[in-house]
């Protein structure tokens, strides 16, 4: 079990509020992800979650009990830090045994877990290393392991991959969600990074300054971004926003139209362009497209062999569904 | 210093400072190794070359010698003792934030630049002494009758003076030390279940190992020579004599200096054993 209920959560650092009042609803066996840009309070109210922080006002319930006021070991939830927080002068099976020795678990049922985890996370020939011996990855896989063997209620992440590099990033989004799916256990997982939130999360909740601007599945944000904010969040690369007598001839203040709901012509469309920079990635281009008289730059996606290039002209026509439109105040309108 | 080319650059421009201090180190070392081997006693005029090993057999026999080393051993172990814990508990107060943490770190660091022969003074007139003492104050405020710590409790009382001095020091290295302890970690310790106690002994205890053997060894170094304190307070009396003091008291008070300097040859020695012991133990505990 790991059903966790914020109700009206506060939390100030002397005069400055980080969250205001904020309402939040994570089910059991959920993969959550809070996303939102470096300083929102994203690590704050995880670690609210964990009981790190005390709360100024407000409640949390874990399991349907007030928790609000249990210390954090007391909760049931294991942390994996972004600076993983092993401990340097013990070997990786110390590591990972120091919860359960804290809990007083028999030896033999220690070694059991131990065993049980190092094998799911690759770590068997590693166990009487240090720390200090292993590479980020394989800190990594540590950390989560000393999560593991205390068969919490909830995981919390706190933007675990950001010390990895990009190939591994990958790996271990792929793990941890295998991991996820096999223990069908609660996580919630915080980053800034909006891919990561993407491919991992059952639900997505969408942090600015604390307050929460959206909470849905990936598709439900990609498809129907209540305001402008999480439309330039959510999608890469970033959704193109026009103002201006474009926008009110849709009746808006503002349209937003993803690069990929764009079509490419050299030949005829509704907007007119000339290419700046093109990307290429093989499987698709993107063109970054000036002199429209609509935004500064426009960029679009392409299929990856077209015959366009710097300097052309292009012509461009949105799809007329995939249109996004937010008044004056940002807010989408239906 | 990388290269082959930088490597030699280097040494040959340490090379002047490393000859100055070798002679600075060599000479003195040399004449005091020489004087060993004499039976050198000015005010009678003797200078006789080479009575063998006479003075080291005299000096090391006398029963004076067996109780300066055991003197020395329970002064130097008494302060370890005190300003490490004393420093770790202290430490662990100092970085805990509080009002008023900035003056505090600043007086408590103060008994480190007061010179030993002041302090020693200070506590010998103004604190220990029986008559007008504070502690004689004290005493007598309860109705007791005041301890006379210079005569009766000796060497507890250098020790004592002598751990007030160094106990800065101490906390001074604990206190960096601790404050270079993640916080994180102690973070994901208290999230794993470890209470206040757990937390200290697994986490901030083994991440102090290397400044406690820093703090021994230095300590340890200067603890071995100590000789303002007790020239002071006792003049050496009432078993506060250590290895230091009875090689002054030998050169000075008996005008032998053969037997002195042989006595200073065996305190390099024991010195240098002790460094040495160190050393491998911090040497150790840096490469882990
Ligand atoms: N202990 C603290 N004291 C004061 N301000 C803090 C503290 N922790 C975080 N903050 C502030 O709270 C805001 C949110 O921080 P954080 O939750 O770490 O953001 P994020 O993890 O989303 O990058 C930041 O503006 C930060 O400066
Ligand atoms: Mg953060």
């Amino acid at each position: 079990m790991g059903r966790i209920t914020l109700n009206k959560v506060t939390k100030r650092f002397g005069d400055v509020e980080v969250i205001p009042p904020l309402d939040l609803e994570i089910e059991d066996g959920e993969f959550v992800v809070f996303v939102g840009p470096s300083g929102c309070g994203k690590s704050t109210l995880l670690r609210l979650i964990a009981g790190l922080e005390d709360v100024s006002s407000g409640r949390i319930d874990i399991d349907g009990s007030d928790a609000t006021s249990v210390p954090p070991a007391k909760r049931g939830l294991a942390m994996v830090f972004q600076s993983y927080a092993l401990y340097p002068h013990m070997s990786v099976r110390k590591n990972i045994a120091f919860p359960m020795k804290m809990a007083g678990v028999p030896q033999d049922e220690q070694a059991r877990r131990i065993e049980g985890a190092a094998k799911a996370l690759n770590l068997t020939d590693y166990l009487d290393r240090r720390p200090g011996q292993l590479s980020g990855g394989q800190r990594q896989r540590v950390a989560i392991g000393r999560a593991i063997v205390r068969e919490p209620a909830a995981f919390l992440f706190d933007e675990p991959l950001s010390n990895l590099d990009a190939a591994l990033r990958v790996g271990m989004r792929l793990e941890i969600s295998e991991l996820h799916k096999r223990l069908a256990t609660t996580m919630v997982y915080v980053t800034h990074d909006q891919v990561e939130a993407m491919t991992m999360a059952d639900k997505i909740v969408v942090l600015r300054a604390g307050n929460i601007e959206q909470v849905g599945s990936p598709l439900e944000l990609y498809r129907t971004p209540r305001n402008l904010f999480v439309a330039g969040f959510i999608g890469s690369p970033r959704m193109n926003l026009i103002e201006g007598p474009e926008a009110a001839r849709h009746e808006a203040h503002t349209i937003g139209v993803r690069p990929e709901h764009i079509a490419v012509s050299g030949t005829e469309g509704t907007w007119k362009g000339r290419i700046g920079v093109s990307e290429h990635l093989g499987s698709d281009t993107f063109f970054h497209v000036h002199d429209t008289g609509l935004a500064e730059t426009l960029t679009v996606r392409a299929g990856g062999e077209v015959d366009l290039h710097h300097g052309d002209t292009v012509y461009l026509t949105p799809e007329a569904d995939k249109i996004h439109r937010f008044d004056r105040k940002g807010l989408r309108i239906a | 210093m990388a290269t082959q080319h930088s490597r030699s650059a280097a040494r040959f421009m340490m090379a002047p400072s490393v000859v100055l201090l070798l002679i600075w180190m060599l000479v003195p070392l040399g004449l005091t190794l020489w004087f060993s081997f004499m039976d050198y006693r000015p005010q009678r005029g003797t200078f006789d070359c080479c009575v063998g090993f006479e003075n080291y057999a005299r000096f090391v026999t006398s029963s004076s010698f067996q109780d300066a080393v055991i003197t020395t051993l329970i002064m130097v172990g008494g302060i370890l003792a005190i300003t490490v814990i004393g420093g770790i508990f202290l430490a662990l107060l100092l970085d805990q934030p509080f009002w008023g943490q900035g003056v505090a770190r600043i007086l408590v660091i103060a008994p480190f630049f007061v010179m030993p022969t002041v302090s020693a003074l200070v506590w010998k007139n103004l604190i220990m002494n029986p008559d007008n003492g504070l502690l004689a104050y004290l005493w007598r405020f309860f109705g007791a009758d005041p301890v006379v710590w210079l005569t009766d409790y000796a060497l507890f009382s250098i020790v004592v003076i002598v751990s007030w001095m160094w106990l800065p020091f101490a906390t001074l290295i604990l206190l960096t030390s601790i404050q270079s302890l993640d916080s994180e970690r102690l973070e994901a310790a208290e999230m794993d279940g470890a209470g206040a106690v757990a937390r200290f002994w697994y986490m901030i205890l083994p991440h102090l190992a290397r400044a406690i053997t820093i703090v021994i060894l230095i300590e340890t170094i200067f603890l071995l020579a100590i000789f303002a304190e007790i020239f002071v307070t006792t003049g050496g009396a009432f078993g506060t004599q250590n290895l230091t003091y009875l090689i002054y008291q030998r050169v000075i008070e008996s005008q032998n200096i053969g037997l002195g300097s042989a006595g200073g040859i065996i305190a390099v020695i024991l010195a240098n054993i002790v460094a040495i012991f160190l050393m491998r133990i911090v040497g150790k505990n840096l490469d882990a």
